[in-house]
């Protein structure tokens, strides 16, 4: 463990927040009032909210110590596959603090919010010439949202053309997300497996594909982290029967420059901004979802749409076949400044590039770690390789050990027990930010944990042994539940 | 590029051992067919300095405070925020993590959610409230869904006086799926026509906002007792959480959900988003709730801490027998909403809530006093809709050039309701700024 990044550092108790002040205290500066008291009929007055009164620097204290207790980005490696941790670059929230941007009223005459309007539909227009699509909303909240956005079009089509149809084609490899926003359309999904190859096979599709469904979810590249070398052929067993495509494009990130989505058949696809666009993730959101469609789809966007005539932009709502708004005005704007902000910074040949540098980072981890850890498809990959604890199990490991094992030495683990289809599965995204030192030092931890299994297990099924608190009671935590004070 | 560490020695060193000639040559298994792409056109890369001048000139292009003088809320509303909220949320530990699924390494964000579930639960007076959703449009669809699926009826009933957009966004979240929404008209003081319901049976829920589109503070005790006498549930939403510092909570007048926006607390307006979508119930209902939920446990030494909990529900485990397909939410929003709440505290957040009810007093009374008419008597707390004389567009559209924005012209949601503006005043409004207004608009 020489040189080991993880340490105990510096890591302080903190209460509750309403274990903390006094009543009286306040850490805001209520201004002075500069009107007549107006008292409110005291049938619809009541007591007020129970919040603990602090100190501003009550407050101050209690958040910092908190915010010591979490591993971000600018913490270490974040390897968490699926999830795209890349940096986040810090001019993006300049940016998007701007007061032009942060003050500004969603519901104001377009006419006074041109600079708002402008940046949302350019983005719209690169996004557009990222993925090869036609149109752009950027009213989905979050990738589920840009999926249930997707299905609500296919949905809309299929009702549009007096053809609707009840299921929906979706791989084993799917995330969670695509059968649920499948469900919220009234679709059933019609599991279907990947080949050995970890990739989808033309066949599997013709055999379920019929006029009864309306089409396909599918994520390419894949959650194996392969690029499904099918698609085409796929894409057109579901246009002859009258289906639509739908990718989650949450792997967008492999494939920017690359590959064309319109050219490969994708009718609909969704993007993550808080994924490929390098906008911070919070903790769990917010993110950004945008969904990218072909002609067949577009006249079914969300509304109102940003449109633009003579350099003027405007919100028009004309679009009869619209499926509606999503979300109460235009979607995440603070984070779509952000996605801008870094498509600006890059340029195409910098996203290409990005792309490339995820793959190859990935691609060297996968044969820099696969004589130590089981690697159930040993092809070449995209930005993300799946491991599994095969070889671990005479030593009674666990890929969770191993997860857990990785925080002692500084990193935070990759994506643990998804896809599904690979039983313990270790799905490694490193990202093109990482340099190579630091994805030396993490294959060197993996290489370790490998070692330390056979050698000192219980080391392993312990840890982690450095984090402020250490393996938590997941089941006593569900069984009674407490979820407030 | 900075954010590229690579030198072109190491991705040699790197495709070296990989085996690769090339970058191209790592796509080898991406068929021909679809290697299809010729260069994005994007305009060029600018460095940090131009794109600073160029974000520069496009937010100069917005009408904001204090240039401008903005009397619309609307589900969208001006207040301050201490710089010490916006300082600790823009602590890197929680912007640049992700959902808490390894919980040794998140006890941050885990207790600051669950801090948040805490102070949101007791501002809407229910007992669980979620780890959040993306806003108040889209905690309202999934409020009216968890209503079908707990009581098995599908038919909803919404008051006209919840915001317009929510109402939509509800019809686009209903449309696939054949339940049926009916709207309840509302009454000439402003306030829903609650009697409406006579006529409509089967409902799994209703659906009023307080205070409502309006501004107005809707009766909900008479609401409860006619809402449950149809057995469906009380599902009330909200657009300005900081009337609850003033008025009895929602749960507090038997609502079964709660639901709403939490931008007011502490969030930039942000052109509309990201807000905070805001969701409880009474624990009852707590494995019908959509969405994530943090929970006390102990680790295994006996030490507190917190995980992502009740996850049977989620899409993750579930798949499409989830309560919801939610995944990523808004995390770091209700981290600020808890910053900020925690930062008023009980008697902070009643003062300020006042304040608004006040400063909006005051607005309407002046207005009042100018010859303009009220046309909605009932009390109401940081907005209110103002019927101009006939023809007010023309002198609207005049004040924009002034830099005042008088409000929301309601004809467009409420086509019956030509002339009629709404108006919000919140602490961010001083007098001057609302006397300035009230001669600006004339009488």
């Amino acid at each position: 463990m020489n040189k080991n990044l993880g340490t105990t550092g510096l890591i302080l108790n903190e209460p509750l927040l309403w274990e903390k002040g006094s009543k009286g205290r306040t850490g805001f500066s209520v201004p002075e009032s500069d009107v007549d008291a107006s008292p409110l009929d005291s049938e619809l007055v009541g007591d007020g909210p129970d919040f603990p009164d602090l100190s501003e620097v009550d407050v101050v204290r209690h958040y910092t110590r908190l915010s010591t207790w979490n591993f971000g980005v600018d913490t270490g490696m974040y390897p968490l596959g699926s999830c795209t941790m890349k940096y986040n670059p810090k001019t993006n929230e300049r940016q998007a603090r701007l007061p032009g941007f942060a003050g500004a009223h969603p519901l104001l005459p377009p006419q006074l919010a041109q600079g708002a309007l402008e940046l949302m539909y350019k983005l719209e227009r690169y996004l557009d010439e990222v993925t090869g699509m036609q149109a752009t909303s950027l009213q989905p909240a979050a990738g589920a949202h840009g999926e249930l956005a997707g299905m609500l079009l296919i949905y809309a089509y299929h009702k549009h053309r007096g053809d609707q149809r009840s299921k929906i084609i979706i791989p084993d490899t799917a995330h969670g997300t695509n059968p649920a926003s499948a469900a919220l359309c009234g679709y059933r999904p019609v599991p279907v497996k990947s080949n050995e190859n970890g990739v989808l096979s033309v066949e599997t599709i013709e055999a379920v594909m019929d006029a009864e469904t309306a089409g396909i979810m599918v994520t390419n590249p894949n959650t194996i982290g392969l690029f499904e070398d099918h698609i085409r052929e796929i894409c057109r067993v579901i246009h002859d029967k009258g289906g639509l495509v739908y990718c989650d494009g949450a792997n967008m990130n492999a494939i920017m420059g690359i590959v064309d989505m319109n050219e490969i058949g994708i009718d609909v696809l969704h993007l993550n901004l808080h994924k490929t666009f390098s906008t911070p993730h919070g903790g769990g959101g917010p993110g950004s979802g945008p969904v990218c469609v072909n002609d067949k789809l577009e006249p079914f966007l969300p509304v109102p749409r940003i449109v633009e005539k003579d350099g003027q932009y405007n919100l028009s709502e004309d679009f009869p076949r619209s499926i509606g708004k999503l979300d109460t005005f235009h979607g995440h704007f603070g984070v779509m400044i952000k996605a801008y902000s870094y498509i600006m910074s890059m340029g195409a040949a910098g996203l290409k590039k990005a792309s490339q540098l995820s793959v190859l980072n990935a691609n060297y981890i996968k044969e820099r770690l696969k004589s130590t850890y089981h690697l159930p498809h040993d092809r070449p990959c995209m930005h993300e390789v799946v491991f599994n604890d095969q070889n671990l199990q005479a030593y009674k490991i666990t890929t969770l050990d191993v997860a857990k094992r990785l925080m002692d030495y500084g990193f935070h683990p990759p994506t643990v027990y998804f896809p599904l289809v690979v039983p313990g599965a270790i799905m490694i995204e490193p990202t093109e930010t990482e340099c190579k030192q630091d994805i030396d030092r993490f294959i060197e931890a993996m290489q370790q944990i490998a070692q330390e299994a056979k050698e000192d297990p219980e080391l392993l099924k312990s840890a982690p042994h450095r984090s402020k608190v250490r393996r938590l009671d997941e089941t006593t935590a569900a069984r009674k539940p407490c979820l407030a004070n | 590029m900075r954010y590229l560490p690579h030198t072109p020695q190491e991705i040699d060193a790197m495709l070296q051992v990989i085996g690769a000639g090339s970058l191209d040559d790592l796509f080898g298994t991406i068929p021909k067919s679809c290697c299809c792409r010729l260069d994005m056109d994007l305009p060029k890369a600018l460095t940090e300095w131009e794109l600073n001048e160029h974000m520069d000139e496009l937010a100069s292009r917005m009408a904001v405070s204090p240039e401008y003088k903005v009397f619309m809320g609307a589900g969208s509303y001006d207040h301050y925020v201490p710089a010490s909220a916006q300082y600790l949320t823009s602590r890197s530990e929680f912007v640049t993590s992700y959902t808490p699924y390894q919980p040794e390494i998140s006890q941050g964000t885990l207790q600051a959610i669950y801090e948040y579930q805490t102070l949101a639960t007791r501002l809407m007076g229910v007992e669980v409230a979620t780890a959040s959703h993306y806003d108040g449009s889209t905690a309202l669809a999934e409020s009216l869904l968890m209503a079908i699926r707990v009581t098995g009826k599908k038919k909803v009933a919404v008051s006209r006086l919840v915001h317009p957009l929510y109402r939509r966004v509800v019809q686009t979240y209903f449309d696939p799926t054949g339940y049926e929404v009916v709207e309840l008209p509302f009454l000439q003081n402003g306030r829903t026509d609650i009697q409406a319901l006579d006529s409509v049976e089967d409902l799994a829920a209703v659906a009023l906002q307080s205070p409502n589109f309006f501004g107005c503070i809707e009766d909900l005790t008479a609401a409860d007792k006619a809402i449950h006498a149809k057995q469906a549930l009380f599902v009330v939403s909200f657009t300005e959480p900081l009337a609850y510092g003033l008025l009895k909570s929602p749960g507090s007048l038997n609502a079964d959900i709660v639901c709403g926006e939490g931008q007011s607390l502490g969030l930039p307006r942000s052109f509309g988003g990201p807000g905070l979508g805001m969701l409880g119930s009474s624990m009852k209902y707590v494995r019908n709730l959509p969405g994530r939920l943090v929970g006390r446990t102990k680790d295994v030494d006996g030490r507190d801490g917190f995980v992502l909990t009740l996850a049977t529900r989620e899409q993750h485990i579930r798949r499409e027998k989830a309560t919801s397909n939610i995944c990523t939410n808004n995390s770091l929003c209700a981290t600020t909403a808890a910053v900020y709440m925690a930062s008023l505290g009980g008697s902070g957040f009643r003062r300020l809530a006042q304040l608004n009810h006040d400063k909006a007093e005051y607005l309407k009374k002046e207005l009042q006093r100018a010859g303009h008419a009220i046309p909605f008597d009932t009390p109401t707390f940081n907005e209110f809709v103002v019927r101009f004389p006939d023809g007010f567009e023309g002198r609207y559209q005049q004040l924009l050039e002034k830099k005042i924005v008088a409000g929301l012209p309601l004809e467009c949601h409420y086509p019956e309701l030509s002339d009629h503006y709404l108006l919000c005043a919140t602490e961010t409004a001083s007098r001057t700024d609302m006397d300035s207004l009230v001669k600006e608009v004339g009488s």
